[in-house]
C-alpha cells in the first residue's frame, strides 16, 4: 500500500513518523511503502517567528534539515505538487514526476495573504515569515514611541499569535523605558477580542489592566500609508505610528489552482479527517476547512489519529478512532508570564491567570519541538 | 434594481459567517437584501449586532431544521 503526504511541516512530519514506527515490518517486506513530496528541504519551527520578531530567537534557531527530522524508511523528496488528478489516485510534481498512492494525505499548511487588502502588505509589520519578522524587529529597535495598532484579520495561522504579540510587546516597550510613550492598540474583527468566547473574557480585563485599548467589529478594508489611517469595513478610522498585522490567511495557492476548496481549504470530515467525498484522502492542519485552531497543535493531534487510522488501514481494512477537535495552545502574557488553552469539539477553553511556570515551560517546549516533530512527544 | 442574494455559511463557525457577508456586501448594491444561512447559532446574535454598528438594515433572523436564516438590506 502506497501512502503519499504531501507537505513537510508540522502534521505531514508528525505523521510520516508515527506511520513509519507503526508499520515498520510492513515497510521492510515492502507491504507498504511512505512518501513525503515537500516544497523545502529545511523544516522551521513555526512559532520561533513570534519571539524572532522581538529579538528573542535567532533564524537559525528555527529550522533542521527536513530529513534529519524524519525516521529511515521514509522516502523523502524535495519536489512540490501541482496538480492533483484525484479521480485516478495520481499527483504531477514541479519537476514533472508523477505519484500514484492508495492513501493521500495533504498537509499543505496556510500563508498569510495581506495582499487581499489594499495597503496592508506595504505598510504594516507581521512575522509570519522570517524575512516579515526580520523587518519589524527593526522596526521596533527603531521605533521610540507613539501609537502602536496591532490589526487582526481572520483566519490566521496560530490562534493565540495576535495576544501574545501584543502582550509581548508591552514588556517589550516598558523594558526599553518606552512604556509611558507607547500607546498599544487592538483591533479584532468580531465583537470580541479574540473568536474563543473565555479567551476574550481571560483577555479583554488583561488589555485593560494594562492599559491596551482596542476595538471590536473591526475588518480591516485598507491602509493609508501616507496618512499612516487603517481603515475598516465598519467605517472606522484609526491613526497609527506603527502598523502591525496579523493578516487573514488562505490554503496554499496550489490547491485553489486544483479547485480543491475555497480559498485553498479543503472541506474535510471533522471527526473522521478525509477530504468530503474521498475516503482515501485525507487533510491533515491548517488545510482543512474544519472550524477550529489552526494551530501546530491541532496538526499534531490530528497526525496522531491519522497516524492510528491508516496504520489500522494497511494492517486491517478500516480506520479505528475518530479526532476529538483536541487542541492546545500556549499564551504567552507578556515576557515571562503565559497561560494556555486547551479545548475540543465538546469542551471550550478555560485559561487561568498566567504564571511564570507555563512560559518556562514553553520556552522548553520551543526546544523539544524538535522532539515533537519526531513523532516522539 | 435591488436583489436578493443567499449566503450560504452552513458548515462555517463563528466568525466566518459573518467574514462571507462582509464579502458579499462588497459586490451588493444599495438596497439589495441578503440572507445569510449559518448552522452557527452565534450567527444570530452576532450578525445583527454588527449590521447594526455599520448601519445597514437589519431585517429578520429565524431558525429552522438547525439553520438560521438571517436577512438584511444594504443601506449604504
Amino acid at each position: 500500500m502506497k501512502i503519499l503526504i504531501i507537505g513537510g511541516g508540522t502534521g505531514g512530519t508528525i505523521l510520516a513518523n508515527n506511520l513509519a514506527r507503526r508499520l515498520t515490518s510492513e515497510l521492510k517486506s515492502g507491504k507498504a511503502r511512505i512518501i513525503m513530496l515537500s516544497a523545502s528541504d529545511k523544516h522551521m519551527y513555526q512559532p520561533g517567528l513570534l519571539y524572532l520578531a522581538i529579538g528573542r530567537m535567532t533564524p537559525d534557531e528555527l529550522y533542521r534539515d527536513q530529513a534529519s527530522l524524519l525516521e529511515p524508511g521514509i522516502l523523502f523528496q524535495v519536489d512540490p505538487v501541482e496538480e492533483f488528478m484525484l479521480d485516478d489516485n495520481r499527483v504531477r510534481t514541479r519537476s514533472g514526476k508523477t505519484h500514484d498512492y492508495d492513501i493521500l494525505v495533504i498537509a499543505t499548511g496556510s500563508r498569510m495573504f495581506p495582499e487581499g487588502i489594499p495597503g496592508l502588505a506595504e505598510h504594516a509589520e507581521t512575522f509570519y515569515t522570517e524575512e516579515s519578522a526580520l523587518k519589524m524587529l527593526k522596526r521596533l529597535q527603531s521605533f521610540e514611541g507613539g501609537k502602536v495598532v496591532i490589526a487582526v484579520g481572520v483566519p490566521h495561522k496560530c490562534p493565540m499569535a495576535p495576544l501574545e504579540i501584543t502582550f509581548m510587546l508591552h514588556d517589550y516597550f516598558k523594558d526599553r523605558g518606552l512604556g509611558d510613550k507607547v500607546q498599544l492598540h487592538y483591533t479584532y474583527p468580531i465583537n470580541r477580542v479574540h473568536s474563543l468566547e473565555n479567551v476574550a473574557k481571560w483577555a479583554a480585563p488583561e488589555m485593560d489592566r494594562l492599559g491596551i485599548t482596542y476595538e471590536t467589529f473591526f475588518n480591516i478594508k485598507e491602509v493609508d500609508g501616507e496618512k499612516k489611517i487603517l481603515h475598516s469595513e465598519e467605517g472606522v478610522e484609526v491613526n497609527y505610528d506603527l502598523l502591525i498585522s496579523i493578516p487573514a490567511h488562505k490554503g496554499m495557492e496550489v490547491l485553489e489552482k486544483n479547485d480543491l476548496g475555497q480559498n485553498g481549504w479543503i472541506p474535510t470530515n471533522r471527526t473522521k479527517l478525509n477530504m468530503e467525498g474521498r475516503s482515501n484522502v485525507f487533510v491533515c492542519g491548517d488545510t482543512s476547512n474544519i472550524p477550529i485552531s489552526k494551530a501546530g497543535s491541532t496538526a499534531h493531534f490530528e497526525a496522531d489519529t491519522l497516524g492510528e487510522n491508516i496504520a489500522a488501514i494497511v494492517k486491517m481494512g478500516a480506520p479505528v478512532r475518530e479526532y476529538d477537535g483536541k487542541v492546545f495552545c500556549f499564551i504567552e502574557a507578556g515576557k515571562d508570564r503565559a497561560t494556555y488553552a486547551m479545548f475540543d469539539y465538546q469542551a471550550p477553553p478555560d485559561p487561568k491567570a498566567p504564571t511564570k511556570a507555563v512560559h518556562w515551560f514553553k520556552m522548553a517546549y520551543n526546544q523539544l519541538y524538535w522532539v515533537s516533530a519526531r513523532g516522539l512527544l | 434594481m435591488a436583489e436578493k442574494k443567499i449566503v450560504d455559511a452552513c458548515g462555517s463557525f463563528c466568525p466566518g459567517p459573518l467574514m462571507e457577508l462582509i464579502v458579499a456586501l462588497k459586490s451588493s448594491q444599495i438596497g439589495d437584501e441578503l440572507e445569510v444561512l449559518s448552522s452557527d447559532k452565534g450567527s444570530a446574535n452576532d450578525i445583527p449586532e454588527w449590521v447594526r454598528k455599520v448601519g445597514h438594515e437589519y431585517i429578520s433572523a429565524t431558525e429552522a431544521d438547525g439553520v438560521w436564516h438571517i436577512t438584511i438590506r444594504k443601506s449604504k
